[in-house]
């Protein structure tokens, strides 16, 4: 791969620090306040401070958009930590005793799980307990947890195999030392990269997910909320659509080429453990 | 194949029987009293107790399940605390609706699937296959429902050629139940094509490094020949598998899009269930989504074995 630039990589990089840097400046700083409603700015046109225009209440869309980046984040960051939190060690058991009882357990319950996608557990989640970002998180999160543990079950098959594993085991290693000295960081590399992917799919459930009103509460602004308000404006204000529409395809652009890129750099193997492990990743809710 | 076949459905019948639980333990237990929502806050404890008779909710869970299971096996949902209408009919009413979404949806990406997927394994190294690669990448970024607004943007908003939403039953008027269906058919139809086209594409790269299709193309059939015949059936097995996944994923996208395009199906049904706090209505809407999960994943299974040789 020398001298050859990797351009998943390099675009997936910079969309998703694009991301990354709206959200954390909308921390100290946006242009206005993206929460305040003005009647005298509503529907204005962009310009004059206002770079891409105010919505019908009169909140500038910069503004929305830029904190609209930080519930993405942290939608996507707490819903994949869950996942791979529960996911990773659940595989990795799967992984390591292949012919157990419990690996045959939890890859029973893994696929019942698998059965339940995030946006009806939002749904049920919502229904008894009232929706809001953490039913979402927590829906998303849960509903992606059968991914992570199929990917890690499947590369601790390989590395399981391997002579440095047999080595370790013949030098009378315990299971538990050999999982976290030899295969999690055989397997990290992997991992980093189901972590970039399911971001991307996180992204894409949190935005259908506020569009019904399962996801984050207003006033706080979600890419998703925003696309739900715009649309009976679509006759009238299409720009509305096309800034919170456009920030959620570039979002999940990006995680899908650095994981891509991801994949590609740190070892071009791991392609093809990934697609027979992995279900296609995409819809608009996982 | 008939043992397989006879374990699997064994497998499909007990996974559904616990996703039974899993949803009546959450839906069905945990929240409050239907009968003390039902009747508010000023009720009398008599009062109560005697809607609880009503309703069943005396019993215990075990019993409540057995019975809600029980029902469910014969189409009986029950009866909604809220609207004290029986709930089964309008789920069956409403999955035809949401099936005829989710049928054309697969139809649209098999439609764009295959024949791009395919040139862009068959060009590969030329431009062009690089280009449907990238278009690809770029349709999945595009969750359903934003696809759902661009297209009306375009052909209701610009070109007032489709309406923007409405549903018109096909015995009503065939043409516009037609013209009403294209755009959510479409919005569904083009993301989940995107992704089928990747996997299209490599299914056929991979059938075409094979040694039995070089054979056949040095028998003297043509390179698209030698592909038709022996190539496409060879490639559709890894399609299929996910295929069937994407139908589930187009099962839950449909939810979404149907809010979008005010279409009444089982999404409809079931936000409006949440928004009504009609926990029996949503607790069944769950359970049929749930099952038609199942059963999809059990179907492809199926088929994977039927379509491999090697499996049999």
């Amino acid at each position: 791969m020398k001298g050859r630039v990797n351009v998943a990589l390099l675009v997936g990089a910079v969309l998703v620090a694009l991301v990354g840097l709206a959200a954390v400046v909308s921390f100290f700083w946006t242009p206005h306040d993206p929460t305040l409603v003005d009647a005298a700015r509503k529907l204005r046109e962009p310009g004059g401070g206002y770079l891409l225009g105010a919505d019908k209440f009169g909140r500038d869309t910069f503004s929305q958009l830029m904190v609209g980046a930080r519930t993405t984040l942290y939608v996507g960051i707490v819903a994949v930590g869950i996942a791979a939190v529960l996911g990773v060690p659940l595989g990795m058991v799967a992984g390591m005793t292949p012919r157990g009882w419990l690996s045959e357990l939890i890859m029973r319950v893994n696929d019942l799980v698998f059965a339940f996608p995030a946006l009806l557990l939002a749904v049920m989640l919502g229904a008894v307990y009232g929706a809001g970002t953490l039913t979402a998180m927590i829906a998303i999160g849960v509903a992606t947890v059968p991914a992570f543990a199929r990917v890690t079950r499947a590369a601790t098959l390989q590395v399981m195999v391997t002579d440095y594993i047999l080595a370790a085991r013949a030098a009378g290693r315990r299971r538990p030392a050999i999982a976290v000295r030899h295969v999690l960081p055989n397997i990290s590399s992997m991992l980093i990269v189901q972590a970039s992917v399911s971001f991307a799919i996180a992204i894409l459930a949190e935005a259908a997910l506020s569009f019904l009103g399962f996801g984050t509460r207003p006033p706080t602004p979600s890419w998703g909320r925003m696309l739900q308000e715009s649309q009976e404006l679509l006759f009238s204000t299409p720009r509305l659509a096309l800034w919170p529409g456009l920030a959620i395809a570039l979002a999940v652009l990006g995680f899908n080429l650095l994981g891509d890129g991801l994949r590609d750099y740190l070892d071009p193997r791991l392609r093809r453990i990934r697609e027979q492990a992995e279900p296609p990743a995409n819809g608009a809710t996982r | 194949m008939t043992l397989y076949l006879l374990k699997r459905l064994a497998v499909l019948v007990a996974s559904t029987a616990v996703a039974a639980v899993v949803v009546f333990a959450f839906m069905g237990l945990l929240p409050g009293d239907p009968a003390e929502i039902a009747l508010g806050v000023n009720a009398t404890p008599e009062a109560v107790a005697e809607l609880r008779r009503q309703f069943g909710t005396d019993r215990a869970p075990v019993v409540q399940f057995l019975d809600w299971f029980g029902g469910l096996l014969h189409g009986d949902f029950g009866t909604s605390y809220v609207t004290s209408s029986p709930i089964g009919p309008q789920i069956s009413d409403r999955l035809a609706v949401t099936t005829v979404l989710v049928v054309g949806g697969m139809i649209v990406a098999l439609l764009v699937a295959v024949p791009l997927g395919t040139f862009a394994a068959v060009h590969h190294r030329n431009p062009l296959g690089a280009l449907i690669s990238a278009a690809s990448q770029i349709g999945i970024a595009v969750p359903a429902f934003l696809a759902g607004i661009l297209l009306v943007f375009v052909f209701a908003v610009q070109a007032q050629a489709l309406p923007s939403g409405g549903y018109v039953p096909i015995a009503e008027n065939p043409a516009e139940w037609l013209r009403g269906l294209l755009l959510p058919w479409l919005s569904l139809g083009l993301v989940q094509g995107a992704v089928l086209t990747r996997y299209v594409r490599s299914a056929v790269l991979d059938v075409m490094r094979e040694d039995y299709l070089r054979t056949a193309r040095a028998k003297g059939r043509g390179s698209t020949g030698a592909l038709w015949r022996h190539g496409l059936r060879n490639a559709s097995i890894p399609v299929v598998t996910v295929l069937g996944l994407q139908l589930a994923t187009l099962l839950i996208g449909a939810v979404v899009v149907e809010r979008v395009f005010v279409i009444p199906g089982l999404g409809d049904l079931l936000l409006n269930g949440v928004a009504g706090r009609d926990l029996l209505l949503v607790q069944g809407v769950v359970m049929v989504l749930v099952a038609a999960v199942l059963l999809i994943n059990f179907v492809v299974d199926v088929a994977y074995h039927l379509l491999d040789p090697r499996l049999r």
